[in-house]
């Protein structure tokens, strides 16, 4: 029997969005604020969950045609290889780099390598979250 | 500072990692792991003969200081360990190219071995006990994912047991950390060790101690082996051997870096309990040794007498003692694997795992059964070969220091591993031949590359003493003297 998700799927439209955004943002005040790659990463998945939830699997994988467990060997390599730049110039291994840059619509911002391993860690916690949730929801 | 530390850990995880992203190419999968291997064994004997010229290498991850950041510290016996466990994953890695099925083989099978040996390598040169655990559940988690994949039955019951009882540990090891931290303020073995040593090690440190020593014990099944003969059996041998020459040997080298670094102020309690708990492992480890008549359990039964012997040189505490200890372990990394490999050998000819089932395998086997033949006799300590050396020295080191009860147990020990050995090469190799060559399951083709590889590696062990002793002498006076230690880490005082 099939119901009605008008209502379900018409929010889920706007509040992923939501969601998606406020966990980017965590993503970014990791430095500062509470937040940082993992807690983005988790509230990533569910924005990704919420829109599994309305829609059915077929359809949002036709939509984010995504090889998860491909994006987790991405995460991995992109921490490692931020760990292993330091290598390269002379510093000791996870050695972290940071710059002030004058960027036009934002001002002087603070940038660190920190960023980029937190990227890495993010995209881990995104992939393996859906990884998880989706090898048990299609085992038929 | 030296960045080369961490290339033992950096190589296998990036190799992992990329390994992940092309399951179905095993020919590219197979190529990058072997590299992989070679290259951290490269970078491992580098840095033993810097740590001869040089003394301990340290690396400060990320620039921080000693105490306040992670430090690796690669010292011979950690490079020692380094070395020996690559050996033995290269060989368990060669000998599952013919014996692993496609299956396996395409669902992440190499990457996972490149993320074991990670955290094995990752235990042995981190210098931070809560790096420790981390590098401990890194290891044990691609440890499950090994034993359970391909799904067999007795592989899921294997595997939830194993991995219950790793929990438990692993939580446990968590609360030590945390009492640890709560009476000492720091998380570096150095710096431990330089507190622990000013406090004295009141009586509070000192059950702090046989906590760590409970945990240690359950991974290594020292005296806590009832998970152990199971969850070897269960899944294909490549792993199974890999198993028993790496994950116990992890937890033996956390019990020799705590209670020579940071607990040896009271070896009246804790040394004590060690040669307690190493006289019943031996014992017990025997006499399962002795009773099975299926392969595996034997195998496994022997593993576990080995750890009670190579506790004893940390009971004993004393430099002989612990020179032969590091030398059996080495050697016992080694041997045990090749047993395993040589086992599973046989057990995948016959199609069983019992002994009474199989015989006069020699003649179609020569190659296989001799080297089942020398295989054993290192393992129980004949003059030529490589366990001699290890048994001898652990011996002197009870009768120096009285422990002789230890020292009779021991050798009575070797008795029940020989006549254990060669219950499984007489049932096996001797006989009436009942297997043509048309009957048997499966070849040897190409298995018996890897055990000659490591035969060989056992055989200069025994040999070549004289060339390996100075490197484990120097590994041992550096464990007697936790000053030498702290000094690398933290400079001088």
């Amino acid at each position: 029997m099939k119901t009605n998700n008008l209502l379900l799927q018409s929010v889920t439209q706007v509040v992923t969005f939501l969601i998606f955004a406020f966990s980017i943002y965590l993503f970014f005040a990791g430095h500062n604020n509470p937040g940082g790659g993992f807690i983005g990463g988790l509230m990533t998945a569910s924005a990704l969950l919420l829109l599994y939830l309305a829609f059915d699997i077929q359809s949002i994988k036709k939509a984010l045609a995504f090889n998860y467990v491909n994006i987790i060997a991405i995460g991995l390599i992109i921490s490692l290889a931020t760990g292993m730049v330091s290598m390269f110039l002379g510093g000791p291994f996870l050695n972290q780099y940071d710059q002030y840059v004058h960027v036009p619509l934002f001002g002087e911002v603070h940038l660190t390598t920190a960023v980029p391993f937190d990227l890495g860690i993010y995209l881990v916690v995104v992939a393996i979250a859906l990884v998880i949730i989706l090898a048990i929801g299609e085992d038929a | 500072m030296n960045n080369i530390v961490i290339l033992p850990i950096v190589i296998p995880f990036l190799t992992g990692a990329l390994l992940v992203l092309f399951p179905k190419y095993v020919m590219i999968q197979r190529l990058l792991s072997v590299l992989s291997f070679l290259a951290v064994m490269g970078t491992a004997v580098h840095l033993l003969q810097q740590v001869g010229g040089e003394g301990i290498q340290i690396l400060n991850l990320g620039g921080w200081e000693a105490p306040f950041g992670i430090v690796l510290v690669a010292d011979t016996f950690s490079l020692l360990l380094v070395i020996t466990s690559c050996i033995v994953a290269l060989g368990c890695l060669i000998y599952s190219f013919q014996s692993i099925e496609w299956e396996r083989e395409r669902f992440y099978y190499y990457a996972f071995i490149q993320f074991l040996i990670t955290g094995v390598n990752g235990s042995f040169l981190t210098g931070d006990i809560f790096n420790l655990f981390v590098f401990f559940e890194v290891m044990l988690l691609a440890s499950y994912v090994l034993l359970s994949l391909g799904g067999l039955k007795k592989q899921l019951r294997a595997g939830i047991m194993y991995v219950l009882i790793n929990i438990v540990s692993s939580m446990l090891f968590i609360v030590a950390v945390a009492y640890l931290y709560a009476v000492t303020g720091t998380l570096n073995m150095a710096h431990l060790s330089v507190r622990v040593a000013e406090a004295g090690q009141p009586d509070l440190l000192t059950a702090i101690a046989l906590l760590f020593l409970v945990i240690f014990a359950v991974k290594s099944a020292l005296l806590f082996f009832y998970w152990l003969p199971e969850s070897y059996s269960a899944p294909p041998t490549a792993i199974s051997a890999l198993f028993a020459g790496l994950l116990t040997k992890v937890g033996v080298y956390a019990i020799f870096r705590m209670f020579t670094l940071i607990f040896y102020h009271e070896p009246g309690i804790t040394h004590s309990v060690i040669a307690w708990m190493a006289g019943l492992t031996m014992i017990l480890g025997s006499i399962g040794a002795v009773a099975y008549g299926n392969i595996q359990k034997v195998l496994a039964y022997n593993i576990v007498i080995a750890i009670g012997f190579i506790v004893i040189g940390i009971a004993v505490f004393q430099e002989a003692a612990l020179t032969g200890a590091i030398y059996y372990l080495i050697h016992d990394m080694v041997v045990k694997t090749l047993l395993f490999l040589l086992g599973g050998a046989m057990v995948g000819l016959v199609g069983t795992y019992q002994l009474k089932e199989m015989s006069g395998m020699i003649r179609n086997h020569p190659y296989l059964g001799w080297m089942f033949f020398i295989a054993s006799f290192a393992l129980v300590g004949v003059p030529p070969l490589s366990g001699f050396f290890g048994k001898l020295l652990v011996l002197q080191g009870t009768l120096e220091t009285q422990f002789y009860v230890l020292g009779v147990i021991g050798l009575l020990s070797s008795l029940a591993v020989l006549y254990s050995t060669m219950k499984i090469f007489m049932n096996g190799f001797w006989g009436e031949n009942q297997l043509s060559k048309e009957d048997e399951k499966t070849s040897t083709h190409g298995l018996l590359l890897p055990c000659t590889l490591l035969i060989c590696v056992s055989l200069f062990l025994g040999i070549g003493v004289e060339w390996v002793n100075p490197y484990v002498a120097a590994a041992a006076s550096d464990l007697m003297n936790p000053a030498v230690y702290i000094e690398a880490v933290l400079g001088p005082a």
